[in-house]
Parts: structure tokens; sequence; C-alpha cells
């Protein structure tokens, strides 16, 4: 259960880039998540809705896009999508070590929503 | 109003990470071998420590360890007994060591000073899935298992053993009471992490150490 500490990262994360945007409201962040990240989605959920609650990201929906495990087979040197139970090429079935995705534990880009500028307005 | 998506790419531990590389770089510096020791609670680390602690400390070797528990400080004081430095951590409901924790640990005025260690292990509390996302620094990562615990448990935590750079097998003289199946186990650790150097010891008997010894003492002299 570290799914807290993980949805306190992102608040800090996203609190800090929007910062870069004054008046803006951050209405979604996307996450790309690993197969191998050892976070359960509905946890992170739950702790994103706790650890929002009171903030400026309040109500900021938090979409999370699950990346798959893939590995490299020197062997027929190709990449292949795998689960996590057995390292093995799909293709040819031998063991690998190469992980080439699956890791992955990041935030991807945020939706903010700003005020027209006045320059906007204006014209 | 207006929308956009404004791109981050940020890792969501980059803290942690590039505390992490701070400190994997000063060890490096001070020359001593760093292990994250990862394992359910029960598998018998602490008791696997001590036994190392002792012998290393035996062939002269300046050794000292970090241990994180939610609360007590049972385990620094059993391991303390083997003469090695040792300062416990608790994280208060914290499920996993973190780099914070360490930097904090080691922070001038500590216990000891990392740059007169040849080896230092920091015990990770006892957990099969939180601690394999955090970084501590270590050059080494050794997730245990023991014979008590069924030999599909690299099957079940795939993460943690995935992200292990060896393997320990604790309490083999329980092996034949528990009708453990050594070559199912084996080759679990090896589905899950193909190559991986598995130690299989019994910090009662001592059987394994001998292995275990060198292959830490093997790691120590590469990294000069």
């Amino acid at each position: 259960m570290h799914e807290l500490s993980i949805a306190a990262s992102i608040v800090e994360t996203v609190t800090e880039s929007a910062a870069a945007y004054p008046g803006a409201q951050v209405i979604e962040v996307r996450l790309r998540v690993g197969a191998l990240s050892a976070v359960v989605e509905e946890s992170l959920q739950f702790c994103w809705g706790v650890s929002t609650e009171g903030t400026p990201l309040a109500g900021a929906k938090l979409v999370i896009r699950t990346m798959p495990v893939v590995v490299h087979c020197a062997g027929c040197n190709a990449d292949s999508e795998i689960g996590v139970q057995s390292f093995r090429c799909s293709k040819c079935g031998e063991l690998t070590a190469d992980l080439r995705q699956g890791q992955e534990l990041e935030i991807e880009s945020i939706e903010i929503e700003e005020p027209e500028s006045a320059s906007t307005v204006t014209a | 109003m207006t929308t956009r998506i404004v791109e981050l790419r940020r890792g969501i531990l980059k803290k942690n990470d590039e505390l992490a590389a701070v400190l994997r770089q000063r060890f490096e510096a001070a020359g001593v071998l760093v292990l994250n020791l990862v394992s359910s609670p029960g598998t018998g680390k602490t008791a696997f420590l001590e036994r190392t602690l002792r012998e290393l400390r035996g062939r002269g070797a300046r050794v000292a360890a970090l241990v994180g528990d939610l609360e007590t400080d049972n385990d620094a004081r059993r391991l303390a007994a083997s003469g090695a430095p040792v300062q416990q951590i608790n994280t208060h409901g914290i499920c996993h060591l973190d780099a914070e924790m360490i930097a904090k640990a080691l922070a001038d005025g500590g216990p000891f000073d990392v740059s007169g260690l040849d080896y230092l292990f920091i015990e990770n509390v006892g957990n099969l899935v939180c601690p394999s996302s955090y970084d501590l620094g270590e050059r080494i990562r050794v997730a245990l298992l023991s014979v008590t615990e069924g030999e599909d448990k690299p099957l079940k935590y795939p993460t943690l053993f995935n992200s292990a750079d060896a393997a320990v097998i604790t309490k083999m003289d329980l092996a034949a009471a528990c009708e453990f199946d050594r070559a199912l186990a084996l080759k679990n650790i090896n589905e899950i992490r193909p190559g991986i150097r598995v130690f299989e010891t019994s910090a009662k008997t001592g059987a394994g150490m001998a292995e275990w010894l060198e292959y830490l003492g093997e790691a120590r002299r590469k990294q000069g």
C-alpha cells in the first residue's frame, strides 16, 4: 500500500508544474504505469481522491495508461509483449532478461483549462 | 476558457530516484558495497544478516547495517549482537524504506561513517510489493525467499523478483520438513529473472554461506 505515497508525489509534481500557468485549472492528469510497477490502479485512484481533496487539484481526473511488459530477444532480434509470469520471448520461447518496457511510473501530461488571455478577449 | 495539454514526462518517483543517485555516488566514492535486502515478513532476513555480519567481521571486513521496521528496534538489537554498528529506522506505518530515510540515517553525526566501511547492508521493511519501487542507492538488491513460503512466491510477486540482482533461499535446514520442491523454486525464480544468481542458505547450519560470502567479496573487489 504505497499508493498513498505515490499519489502524494503526483500531487506535488503536478502542483509545481501547473504553477507555470497562473489561473489555470488542472482538469486531467495522465499517467503511464508499467505492468511491473507494483501499483494497483484502484488503490491509486482511491488515494488520488483523498490526496487532492481540499487542494487546487480537487476534482481533476486521473487517467492511467497501463504499459504491458516488453522484452527483447537477442536470438530473434525482436521485441515482444509478454505477461508478468514468465520472461520468455513470445516468438521462440527463450528466456530473456532484457526488459524494454513495463517499469514505467510516469506523469505523461496534464490537461489544463485557462482563462482567455486579455489579448484574445479584445481581439 | 481554453483547454490545452501540457507534456510533462516526469517520473513520479523522480525525487526519490535523484536522491538515490546522489547516495549511490557517495557510496561508490567511499568504496562501500551497499546491499538492499527485501523479502516477506518472517523470511529470516534478520537471522541471515546476523550470520552474514558475524562471518564478514570474522574475516576482518568493516560492516554496518541499517534496518527498517514499522515499529520496534528488536531487529537492530539482534543485529548489534554481531558487534557491527547498526541503526534502526522506524517508518511508523510506511511500508517501505525510501532514499530520504537512508540519507537521514546516514547524515553527519549518524551512527557510522560510510567511508570507513567495506559493506553496508540495508534490511528493508518486510514486504514483497512496495520496496521494489524505491531505489535506495544500493549496488545489489537481494530478494529473499524461505522454504516455508511456497515455491510460487516469485510468480506471485514478479515485480520484486524481477528487480533483484541476486536471490537467497533461506531456512534450507527446514527444506525436507516442508517438502520444499527445490527444482520448482529455482525454475520459478529463473522464469521471472532469467540468469539471476541464487544462493541456498541456512543461517542456522551455515549451509551456503561460504558461496554467498564469496559472491560478496567478488562484488566488493569489482567496486574497487
